[in-house]
């Protein structure tokens, strides 16, 4: 569904990629993870054509993506901040995005009733918390039932409830047969939903595997001592070696 | 693009800033005016209200209002979304919404109380340069990262206009003054839209030759009628060019 061929972008003399190949599948959920500045955050955003890439090619249901934009609609994004004009209300974000997004006629509104957003939809956005925009950014993205999601830290600032509610609805959306994208540096939010697991590190792809493959190789049982593994500078070597012996 | 320049109408004209900045014009149209009962005399002091207030707020509050909305500017191209579209859409909403803020605090209580072709002019230039100062707002929105810096270039664009060039043009007048410089001098000119709008009322009020240098200009070389069309024609282009250079680095720039 997704396909990334070696994808490189530079900020000035910083390389936020470096040479990045991938390929995602329908009906995978994939943990994006690395440190600070790993270059997650460009990656999803080179997807959706928000950062153009110096060399690479990035191919969406077999078309490439280049300065093409219709291939959005196919699309869910939940950034990392969500900021909203001050004097929009809630209903009236939604209004608006529904406006936009004419083509679709069919709303996916598990999320905006899940979350209670009709009960404040009359909330000026400059009223709101940090965890009630959130939620905004998250029913906005599931809105026009997309096939690709992107979600760009999602449980950051979201209360235990609305987390579960969260996680529970991309659960639900990967049974459907969708691609889900996701950061978190929230661990334990990752564990029950994701298949897949791609670790960046300045730039460069560490490992692309499957949960149960990391498991086995790194002999851990949880995501989060899987991950502590990895991030030892050792683990591309040993993973080889593991690979080579079986 | 009509639902994007809708909501952000929508979102502007519940904005503070727009609305202090209506009522503040208001209120200086309406004390100037009631100062003296000369019409030439009120209406060059709305003008120098005009070229005082209208480049620097506008330019100041568009920049300021860009880089707010950079995020949902990204949600949005997140959207199947033309870059260029969305840019133009956020544009025309911001500028409408300072237009009718100056239509409503200067131009509602002039059409009130004067009438004439240079009560129009006046409004016509008001208006013309919040299109450019906008326009030229966004440029810097385009061309720089971040916001404190943009909002530094902006302040420094208008001070430039309104101030420095002025004393530049003099320093060029006086350094050239034994050459006929009359004809450079006209072009020199149509480089700030701020003298652009001052010689557009100006040759309105038969007071060119008492505003100094450039009003007697535009006068003698284009007579009334050539320079009106002149001047309107440059901030238009003041106007477009702007945004076009906007639109083009817009579409490479990443967010």
């Amino acid at each position: 569904m997704i396909e990334i061929k070696q994808l490189t972008k530079s900020f000035k003399k910083f390389k936020a990629l470096d040479d990045i190949s991938l390929r995602f599948q329908s009906g995978q959920t994939i943990s994006l993870l690395g440190p600070n500045g790993s270059g997650k955050t460009t990656l999803i955003k080179s997807i959706l054509g928000l950062v153009i890439p110096e060399a690479g090619t990035i191919c969406i249901n077999g078309e490439q993506i280049k300065s093409h934009w219709a291939y959005r609609s196919k699309i869910g994004y939940m950034p990392q901040i969500g900021r909203y004009p001050e004097n929009m209300t809630i209903g009236q974000v939604i209004q608006m995005l529904k406006a936009i997004r004419k083509d679709c006629r069919h709303y996916d509104e598990e999320l905006i009733a899940g979350f209670d957003i009709p009960a404040s939809s009359h909330k000026m956005m400059r009223s709101l918390s940090g965890g009630t925009r959130q939620k905004v950014s998250a029913c906005l993205a599931f809105l026009f039932s997309p096939g690709i999601l992107i979600l760009d830290e999602p449980t950051a600032g979201l209360d235990p409830v609305a987390s579960e509610l969260l996680k529970n609805k991309i659960a639900r959306e990967r049974a459907n047969g969708k691609l889900i994208l996701i950061t978190s540096h929230v661990l334990s939010d990752l564990e029950d939903i994701t298949s897949h697991i791609v670790y960046l590190q300045e730039g460069k792809l560490v490992c692309y595997k499957t949960v149960e493959e990391l498991k086995r190789s790194t002999g851990q049982e949880k995501l989060n001592k899987v991950i502590a593994a990895i991030m030892q500078k050792n683990y591309r070597k040993e993973c080889l070696s593991y690979e080579n012996d079986h | 693009m009509r639902t994007i320049i809708k909501y952000v109408l929508l979102d502007l004209l519940r904005n503070r800033t727009v609305i202090v900045y209506t009522l503040l014009l208001a209120v200086l149209t309406v004390s100037v005016s009631g100062i003296g009962d000369n019409t030439a005399k009120g209406l060059l002091s709305l003008l120098n209200v005009t070229l005082l207030f209208v480049p620097i707020i506008s330019i100041l509050f568009s920049t300021i209002y860009f880089f707010n909305s950079a995020e949902f500017t990204e949600l949005l191209l997140a959207q199947p979304i033309k870059r260029g579209t969305l840019l133009l859409a956020e544009y025309t909403g911001i500028a409408t919404a300072l237009g009718i803020a100056y239509l409503a605090g200067v131009g509602l209580p002039v059409c009130l109380l004067y009438d004439g072709l240079a009560a129009i002019t006046l409004i016509i230039s008001g208006v013309l340069l919040t299109l450019i100062f906008s326009a030229l707002a966004l440029l810097i929105f385009v061309l720089f990262k971040d916001k404190t810096r943009g909002i530094g270039a902006a302040i420094i664009t208008a001070l430039f206009f309104m101030l420095l060039f002025d004393g530049l043009l003099l320093s060029f007048i006086y350094s050239f003054s034994d050459y006929p410089i009359e004809q450079p001098l006209l072009g020199l000119i149509s480089l700030n839209p701020v003298d652009l709008a001052r010689i557009l009322v100006l040759l309105q009020l038969d007071v060119a030759v008492m505003m100094g240098y450039s009003g007697a200009l535009f006068k003698q070389f284009l007579g009334s009628v050539t320079g009106s069309v002149y001047t309107v024609v440059c901030m238009l282009c003041w106007t477009v060019i702007p945004l076009l250079i906007a639109a083009r680095v817009f579409k490479k720039k990443d967010l």
